[in-house]
């Protein structure tokens, strides 16, 4: 551990002054040894260096050496063996129609599971901030979903959503609609991961805005009452302005969440028909193309070029969202 | 030195703090709000309406997990069945018996609890140093470097995941623990959650009362920082370790059906041709039981610590 190396020995060492000055205010400076200076100096630095080293071992070098990968053709038997091979990888993918059908159902679904879900949230949110009766329960309750894992939850999901003896068609039927083939169906197959996303993250994040809803100031919503505001008002006026940077925040980590949605789709699709997102791709996201071009048709360099796409489309998705931001916010 | 620089909770401070007798808030209680939201507010007590829609909500929150209870405790005929069973059956442990057999589920858990317990470990002990770092300590590019902690959580960790598996095949850690426990040693919602609390409950004139009596940085956090961060230590533990658990992308790449996590060695079971629903449900029970039992005792402070990490101003 780096930790200890700025830090002297423990207790008043035989070359520290330790306070013999009878000033009780403590004239610090007196007793700056080189020990302290240096401990003072730099502890913090220690103490910060291990989120900083990992995360630039794991998680930034991983994402640099991507783009190096990119340029290379690398097979997953032969990890060893980097081919260069320029821009053929991205050449590649811009002609594949697997990566364009991938990169509009990851929009899809993401645009389908992300809005219902902030909604709810707001919705959910709004109601937990009233003075209840049970609140605890009705928190911890919103948020076991959140508890369950991907795999649970898509095994869960998948039997509901079974077409023969699923429940959900079963319910369809009592009110006189026919079965509907959830996993063949492209927007029915959509509409059901998201359905498993949207249970597992709603209470999740209506707790983040629950908790930016009591930060508040009550005041607020008394100026607003005495200036005649109905309940629905102070809702648009005093509740959503309140929250916003935790909106732009929720926003932001669900769209991460949906670039990369993974696990849904793939026990969704139990088994073989997982991996490529349906017999006829109608549900494959761009984290199972990924993993198929990898894992499942061993080119390495190929799996690192969407990864890649992904990080951009990330980007290009933010730089969106601020001008979108920018512009409402000239219009309010 | 005093410590009692502790938020008190009050109707203010803390809405469900109404004034009950039962209500705990003595020192060392376990209802002290993690921090506190001066002037924070809710207007309104709920009427009927509010208390239906939240009961629907909590319906549709917790109907999936007892449903895999009932599809767990019948037979595979009886849960393919229209209408669909509603009532529990009595199969339960048969069922739990042969899914912990059939998708290694006895290795997975214990893979799991290492996991989790390891990475929840780490991010605990980091996050807190960081976040005294942060908080209490003067030192140049403090607010740089905080908004560059802060800036890593957009760089999600996945994308990383064809180098991170060259990595570790070249360490010869395929198929191993530490393959999945190194990468997610720290989190930077851990450090920016410790450093919130910290800035508020840890008084300055202790770190400096430490200091004047001579004692070192790494002995003000070992005697002063631990035993006042101790709740929101507790509570990141378990949101750490829920994440951890429930972690599966990268586990799914690196590691094999031999060595599984839970959640990897769960997809074994929905990938046979030939499938019995009722063990599937078993192994989802199974494989999400600890956390549940978790949620069921400590529900309220994991609740509690989400939304303090939440508050952004």
């Amino acid at each position: 551990m780096a930790i200890s190396t700025s830090t002297p020995p423990d207790g008043p060492s035989g070359t520290m002054p330790t306070g013999t000055d009878p000033d009780p205010d403590g004239d610090l400076l007196r007793r700056r040894t080189l020990l302290h200076r240096l401990d003072v100096g730099g502890a913090p630095y220690a103490f910060i260096a291990p989120f900083f080293v990992v995360f630039a071992a794991f998680s930034l070098y991983p994402l640099i050496y991507t783009w190096w990968i990119s340029l290379h053709r690398v097979e997953l038997s032969t990890l060893n063996l980097m081919e260069w091979v320029g821009f053929d990888n991205y050449t590649a993918l811009w002609n594949d129609e697997r990566f364009w059908n991938a990169l509009l159902n990851t929009f899809t679904i993401g645009v389908l599971s992300t809005v219902p879900q902030l909604m709810m949230a707001l919705g959910l949110a709004h109601l937990l901030n009233y003075q209840l009766r049970g609140s605890t329960f009705f928190r911890v309750a919103a948020l076991t979903p959140y508890a369950t894992s991907v795999g649970a939850a898509a095994l869960v999901f998948t039997m509901l959503f079974e077409r023969d003896f699923g429940m959900i068609n079963w319910m369809l039927n009592l009110v006189g609609v026919d079965n509907i083939d959830w996993e063949n169906n492209k927007w029915a197959a959509q509409t059901a991961i998201s359905t498993i996303v949207i249970w597992r993250w709603t209470g999740y994040n209506a707790l983040l805005y629950l908790a930016a809803m009591q930060a508040i100031p009550r005041d607020r919503y008394e100026a607003a009452a005495i200036d005649g505001a109905s309940r629905w008002q102070q809702f648009l006026k005093v509740t959503v302005p309140g929250i916003r940077s935790t909106i732009v925040f929720t926003i932001v980590l669900s769209t991460i969440g949906a670039t990369q949605l993974f696990g849904e789709p793939l026990i969704f699709g139990q088994g073989p028909n997982g991996i490529t997102g349906g017999a006829d791709n109608q549900y494959q996201t761009l984290g199972l193309l990924l993993y198929e071009e990898g894992w499942k048709n061993y080119q390495m360099g190929r799996a690192a070029t969407v990864a890649w796409a992904m990080f951009l489309l990330l980007i290009v998705v933010f730089v969106v969202q601020q001008v979108v931001r920018r512009v409402l916010a000239r219009r309010t | 030195m005093t410590t009692d620089s502790i938020p008190v909770r009050t109707a203010d401070t803390c809405p469900e703090a109404a004034p009950k007798a039962r209500r705990n808030t003595a020192p060392g209680g376990r209802r002290r709000p993690l921090f506190r939201h001066p002037g924070a507010g809710r207007q309104h007590h709920a009427g009927p309406v509010a208390y239906i829609l939240l009961g629907i909500a909590a319906l549709f929150s917790l109907f999936p997990l007892y449903w895999t209870l009932v599809a767990a405790s019948t037979d595979n005929t009886r849960v393919t069945q229209t209408p669909p069973p509603f009532l529990p059956g009595p199969h339960l442990l048969d069922n739990l018996g042969k899914a912990w057999r059939d998708a290694a589920l006895g290795k997975a858990m214990l893979n799991s609890m290492i996991v989790a317990g390891a990475i929840a470990l780490s991010t605990v002990l980091f996050a807190t140093l960081a976040g005294f770092a942060f908080a209490k300590l003067r030192f140049k590019g403090r607010n740089i470097l905080l908004m560059l902690v802060i800036g890593t959580m957009l760089v999600p960790p996945q994308l990383g995941v064809v180098p991170l598996f060259m990595m570790m095949s070249e360490l010869g850690w395929g198929q191993t623990l530490p393959a999945v426990i190194f990468p997610t040693l720290v989190s930077a919602v851990g450090v920016f959650f410790m450093r919130q609390y910290l800035t508020e409950a840890l008084p300055d004139e202790l770190v400096e009362a430490g200091r004047v009596d001579g004692a070192h940085s790494l002995r003000i956090f070992w005697s002063i920082v631990l035993p006042i961060a101790r709740a929101p230590m507790a509570v990141l533990f378990m949101i750490t370790f829920v994440h951890a658990w429930n972690d599966f992308f990268w586990p799914f790449i690196v590691l094999d059906m031999t060595n599984p996590t839970v959640p990897v060695a769960l997809t074994q079971l929905s990938a046979g041709y030939v499938r019995d629903q009722s063990l599937i449900m078993a192994g989802a029970l199974l494989g999400t039981l600890p956390l549940l039992a978790m949620f069921v005792v400590f529900g309220r402070q994991i609740v509690g610590g989400i939304m303090q990490g939440a508050v952004k101003g």
